[in-house]
This record gives structure tokens, C-alpha cells and sequence, in this order.
């Protein structure tokens, strides 16, 4: 893992006094909330319905067992005991006091963690593939990239200031898990012909109230030219983007009003001036920060394919478990493992402090003390010998986070929505509640399959819900909360954004619809290793909207 | 008219309050002064503004409440939920309340 350097620490001890003295002036009234505002979402701290909410940064969702046991700690110390991880790889604590959040930052500060960037018109958290230095898919471990990227956007002065948000995400594999292609730049780390390191970059795509996937304007950047290159976007970005209208001020909506071949034009004029410049990566330079991500020594343990089999004959629920939440390692003795953040009839991605202490304990204990957070709001194990999947299951049981769903309907993305959100317009949590509940057998959510309901409760679509293969989009009409429904979208390497199947659905009947559009998928399914999404991109949205509303499909 | 409350966050925690009849900032929506009238609302804006200029509460708002059978309940949804809190349990020890899905159903 990345460890401090001096300067980091003290760019970020530095950061944590300076808001400490802006918070003591605004609460002694010497500086008024318009100017305030600003500084303290510089620093991740919103204003929600209920309370204050502190956003606090996990770099590409990587964090150590010291650092888990730190957000318990903040969770149980300034908050109420809980806290939520996010589809940034970040966690939200919902209830901490302005006058206490400087102490809370302080200590967050001592294992290395802060909320810069967390929030405002700047660079945000880079995110990453969750399963990087681990799958055996990947071409190269895109957390170096994504540490560079941290190191060189936090508090650029050129891009502090930017139209709007920006999102950087990078995968290392051609199975994309980052959902690069609905971010403002998608960086696809791979290895070209001759085995030289670079990148395809696409730009301009997002989510929000105009849904876009993104262009690849690149199909391999050599990695020694990786800063550069964001520069001349970002530049071009900063430059040309809309200020006007903050509905159109994401960089999407600039590629898609230039046209991406005239984009592409500036970006290569703009990188042709910044190529040779101080920018260009030292392969040195890559080389020190890709040591500190070195894999961990991972010993041979064939005693474990023995033991997992033994395991699986006698606990089926154990075996169960092991089918669903545990991935192949890129070393045969070793696994991948999902904690599950979706219990059945949970709030999907909250954790309590005594289950992130438990998370600590196991990844500490078993898995070289590492953690991912996932953009699905699930917890990594990134690497778990074989032989050690049946203590670690039984703890995680212990904690009640043996939830055996990764990946099938259950594994619902929600937003917090209208039970937290200043922004939201109805509720998501209880909707995912009550769809996990009515598909929660363990018998059916196999029968389903690879199937990812994602749920937002406005139009910002922080629940992802464009790309859901069902994604459900809550609404407020005549002072009801109402729930869009799209198919067919995906986040992945074939990214789609899901399609309005028709008319909106009373919170008292969407999770019926949901269940009309599940049976009306295994009634077409060609068998049952065509996925929902498959047999939607085979079918189309038609015999989803007569099964829904027969001839009577109308717009919502 | 439809009546109406005076509500805002407290700026030291950020938790939702309303102006109650004493001039006070209660956690409680049932404790919230409720203006009847024209002059009643204004002077509930001229609190809320000075309230904010004094640097007591953030995010102050006038919203609209029914009183049924002595309860006041606001009119729209989000404003229930603020009022209520999270319409979820969460986390171990706090259970949300369940007024907002009775009231919706």
C-alpha cells in the first residue's frame, strides 16, 4: 500500500489546522455561511436533511486494517455507530457535528486518510478496478496510475476551480469493473504488442440528468505520458467547458457539443505542448509508486483446494458462499472474497463500527491486511488463501456479513435518496429493502442469476441507476414519490445506459414490477446462462413493457 | 393560508430544528410555533433571517404543515422525513420511526 511520505504528511496535517481555524471562526460568527460553504465542502463536509455529513476519501478504495478500524472508531466516536461506503470506493458518516469534525479529521489524519477533494468543482477521488493487483484478468495493477493521478490532482491550482466535478476511474483489465466509460476520463490500463505499458482513454461520459458513455479518444498512451495528456483534457476542459449552466457544465456535455473529433483535435494540440514538458513520467518515478504496491508474498498453500472441498461437502451454506462471493485469484491457491454490504432486507453499503472492526480483524488475521471498498458498495478481501476461506467465513457470519448475493438481484446500488439526501426526491434505501426481501431465497436469487438493480433517488444518479440492467429512478409528482423504470443499462466493458421502459410506479408497486420483469425474463430466457442483460440485448424492451402495462406502455 | 412552520439546521451540529413559541430552536416539529396568518408568516421570516445573520442556524425555510388531530404534519414528504428522521432502522439502537410510511400508505 501507498504509505505518507513527509510531505503528505504534512499537506495534510497542514489541511486539518486550516479547517480547524475556519470552522472556530464560523461558529464564533466571524465568517458567514456564504463564505464558509466553499471551505468546508473543500473538505467534505455537507449539509444533509438531518445533519452534517463527512465524505472521507478512500484513494482508489484501498485502506489497511488500521485505517478500517479508524473509520470505526470516527463512526463511533462522532457518529452514531454506523457508516455508509459509497459508489466513489468513499464512506459517508451521517450525523457528525461541524464543531467536532476538525478532532475527527485529526485523527483520520494519523493513519493517513483525509476528505479532501470530497466534494466541489475539482478532481475527486480517483477510483479503481476493487480486485487490481489481485484478478487474473488484469494486465497491470492500475492503483499506481491512480496513486499518480491522486498525488498530481490534489489541490492543482490549475484545477481547483473546474466547470463542474470531475472523475477519473481506471481499470487494469479488459473486464472492466470500474465502470471507466461513465466517467469523465476512463483510463484502460493494458500492455500493447511489443509489452509496453499505456493506456486507452475515453472521455466524457457520466451519469446525471444527461447520460452519456463515454469516447475512447485514445488507444494507447504510453503510461510515461499519462499526466500530460489529463492535463491537455482537463485543460481543454477548463478552457471551453460550460460555466454558464451548471445542467451543462460536466465535460460529457462538452465532448458531445464539439463533437469528439474536434475535442480530440484540442487535446492533441494542447498534449503536443505539454509532451516534453516536466510532466512526462520518470520511469523511475512509476517505478518507486508501483513498489508500494508490490503484491504481498503469497506462499503456496495447495493444502487449500483439499480442505475447500471438504468444507463445501459439509456446509452447503458455506459452499454457497464460496460460489458466489469468491472470485479465482491470479495465484490458483488463493481467492478474491466479497463481503457482502447488501444483508437481505439491509441498507445496502452501511457497516457498523463493531463490522468494519471485524472486517480489520479478518484482513489482518487472514487476508495480508488488506481492504478494497467496491464502487457496488461492497468490502474486498483482495487476497484469501483457500485454505483459509472457512475461518474467515465463519467470522464474517460471526459479524453478520456472510450475505452470499455478490453480483445477483440482491447486490442493489442505492443512493442514500430522500432518508438522508438535501438533494433527493424520494427514497431508495426502503425500495432496495423491499426488493431484497422479495427475492431474497437463496433458491430464487440463484435461479435469477447475474442480475444488477441499481437505484437513485433524483436525477444526479449517484445509485447509478443508468447503468443498472434494471435501474429504478425515484421521482417526486403532485408530492408522491414515484419510481422510473430502465432496462438494459450496464457498467461495464459494453457499457449501454438503460432505457425508460414506461410510466412511472407508486413505491407501493414497484417492487410487483420489478417481480413482472424478473418472471418475464426467465419465461423468455433462451436458458439459464443467458443473463437479464443478454436476453434484453436479444429481445428488446418489448415483451418487458406488454408484460408491465399490456398495450397500454406510455411514457412516464 | 396553509399554515406554516419556521425550520433550519443548527449551525454547531447541523440538527434539524424548529422556532417554537418562545423563540427557541426545538428538535421537535411538535414544538414549532405555527403561523396562521400573513403578518404571522413574515414575522416568522424576519426570525429566520435574523436567526441566520446571527449565526444560530443554516438552511432556514418556511415549510407547510396540517395540524390533524393536534399533530402537525408537514406537507410534503421531505419535509416529514426531516422531521422524523430516516424512515429506515439503522445501524444498531436507532430505529427510524415509521410515521412517514403510515402516513403515506
Amino acid at each position: 500500500m501507498y504509505r505518507y511520505d513527509e510531505f503528505d504528511h504534512a499537506f495534510v496535517t497542514d489541511r486539518v489546522a486550516q479547517f480547524r481555524d475556519q470552522v472556530a471562526r464560523r461558529l464564533s460568527g466571524e465568517l458567514a455561511e456564504d463564505a464558509f460553504k466553499p471551505l468546508r465542502l473543500m473538505n467534505g463536509v455537507y449539509l444533509q436533511l438531518h445533519a452534517y455529513m463527512l465524505r472521507v476519501a478512500i484513494p482508489y478504495g484501498t485502506l489497511s486494517s488500521r485505517q478500517m478500524r479508524m473509520l470505526a472508531h470516527v463512526a463511533r466516536k462522532y457518529d452514531r455507530g454506523y457508516g455508509h461506503f459509497t459508489t466513489r470506493q468513499n464512506i459517508q458518516f451521517n450525523w457528525p457535528k461541524l464543531s467536532e469534525i476538525p478532532d475527527a479529521l485529526a485523527e483520520l489524519a494519523s493513519v493517513e486518510m483525509h476528505a479532501i477533494q470530497t466534494s466541489g468543482n475539482c478532481i475527486r477521488n480517483v477510483t479503481a478496478d476493487h480486485f487490481a493487483g489481485a484478478a487474473a484478468d488484469e494486465a497491470a495493477d492500475p492503483r499506481p496510475y491512480a496513486e499518480i493521478l491522486r498525488q498530481w490532482s490534489s489541490v492543482h491550482p490549475e484545477f481547483s476551480f473546474l466547470p463542474r466535478k470531475f472523475k477519473i476511474a481506471v481499470t487494469g483489465a479488459e473486464r472492466d469493473r470500474a465502470a471507466i466509460q461513465v466517467h469523465d476520463i476512463g483510463l484502460h490500463l493494458k500492455k500493447n504488442e511489443q509489452g509496453a505499458i499505456g493506456f486507452a482513454v475515453y472521455v466524457g461520459g457520466g451519469q446525471g440528468r444527461t447520460p452519456m458513455v463515454a469516447k475512447k479518444i485514445c488507444d494507447f498512451l504510453p503510461e510515461a505520458d499519462l499526466l500530460s495528456y489529463v492535463t491537455a483534457i482537463i485543460r481543454v476542459y477548463n478552457l471551453h467547458g460550460r460555466r454558464d449552466n451548471k445542467y451543462k457544465a460536466r465535460i460529457k456535455i462538452l465532448v458531445h457539443e464539439t463533437g469528439t473529433e474536434e475535442l480530440t483535435r484540442q487535446v492533441e494540440a494542447e498534449f503536443a505542448e505539454l509532451k516534453n514538458t516536466e510532466l512526462k513520467l520518470p520511469d523511475a518515478d512509476i517505478q518507486a509508486i508501483a513498489a508500494y504496491f508490490a503484491p504481498p508474498a503469497l506462499a503456496p498453500r495447495a493444502e487449500g483446494w483439499a480442505s475447500l472441498a471438504g468444507w463445501k461437502k459439509a456446509d452447503p451454506e458455506f459452499a454457497r458462499w464460496v460460489r458466489q462471493n469468491v472470485q479465482p485469484h491470479r495465484h490458483p491457491d488463493y481467492g478474491m472474497v466479497t463481503i457482502s454490504l447488501k444483508p437481505i432486507g439491509g441498507i445496502p453499503g452501511d457497516a457498523t463500527d463493531a463490522q468494519m472492526e471485524a472486517v480489520a480483524d479478518i484482513a489482518e488475521e487472514y487476508a495480508f491486511d488488506e481492504i478494497r471498498v467496491s464502487h457496488e458498495q461492497n468490502l474486498i478481501l483482495p487476497h484469501v488463501a483457500l485454505a483459509d476461506l472457512e475461518p474467515v467465513y465463519r467470522a464474517l457470519v460471526a459479524a453478520g456479513l456472510a450475505t452470499a448475493n455478490a453480483g445477483l438481484i440482491t447486490d442493489i446500488i442505492a443512493c442514500p435518496g430522500l432518508d438522508y439526501c438535501a438533494l433527493a426526491n424520494a427514497r431508495s434505501i426502503p425500495v432496495a429493502q423491499e426488493i431484497s426481501n422479495r427475492f431474497g431465497s437463496p433458491e430464487r436469487q440463484a435461479e435469477i442469476g447475474e442480475l444488477k438493480i441499481k437505484i437513485s433517488g433524483c436525477i444526479n444518479a449517484c445509485g447509478h441507476h443508468h447503468v443498472g440492467h434494471i435501474g429504478l429512478l425515484g421521482v417526486e409528482k403532485k408530492g408522491e414519490e414515484l419510481y422510473q423504470i430502465t432496462l438494459g443499462g450496464s457498467g461495464d466493458e459494453n457499457t449501454s445506459i438503460g432505457e425508460i421502459i414506461g410510466r412511472g410506479f407508486e413505491p407501493s408497486k414497484v417492487t410487483d414490477a420489478i417481480e413482472v420483469i424478473v418472471d418475464t425474463y426467465l419465461g423468455l430466457r433462451t436458458d439459464p446462462s443467458e443473463t437479464f442483460l443478454a436476453a434484453y440485448r436479444r429481445v428488446g424492451p418489448q415483451p418487458f413493457k406488454e408484460a408491465l402495462y399490456g398495450g397500454a406502455a406510455e411514457a412516464a | 393560508m396553509a399554515e406554516k412552520v419556521l425550520t433550519a439546521n443548527r449551525l454547531t451540529d447541523g440538527i434539524s430544528v424548529w422556532l417554537d413559541a418562545a423563540g427557541n430552536w426545538n428538535e421537535s416539529l411538535q414544538a414549532a410555533f405555527v403561523a396562521r396568518h400573513k403578518e404571522a408568516v413574515e414575522a416568522l421570516e424576519a426570525t429566520g433571517k435574523q436567526a441566520f445573520a446571527d449565526n444560530k442556524v443554516v438552511d432556514v425555510n418556511v415549510v407547510d404543515v396540517e395540524e390533524v388531530d393536534g399533530v402537525l404534519r408537514p406537507l410534503r414528504m421531505r419535509e416529514r422525513i426531516r422531521a422524523e428522521g430516516p424512515s429506515i432502522p439503522y445501524a444498531a439502537g436507532y430505529a427510524g420511526l415509521t410515521v412517514i410510511r403510515s402516513a403515506a400508505a
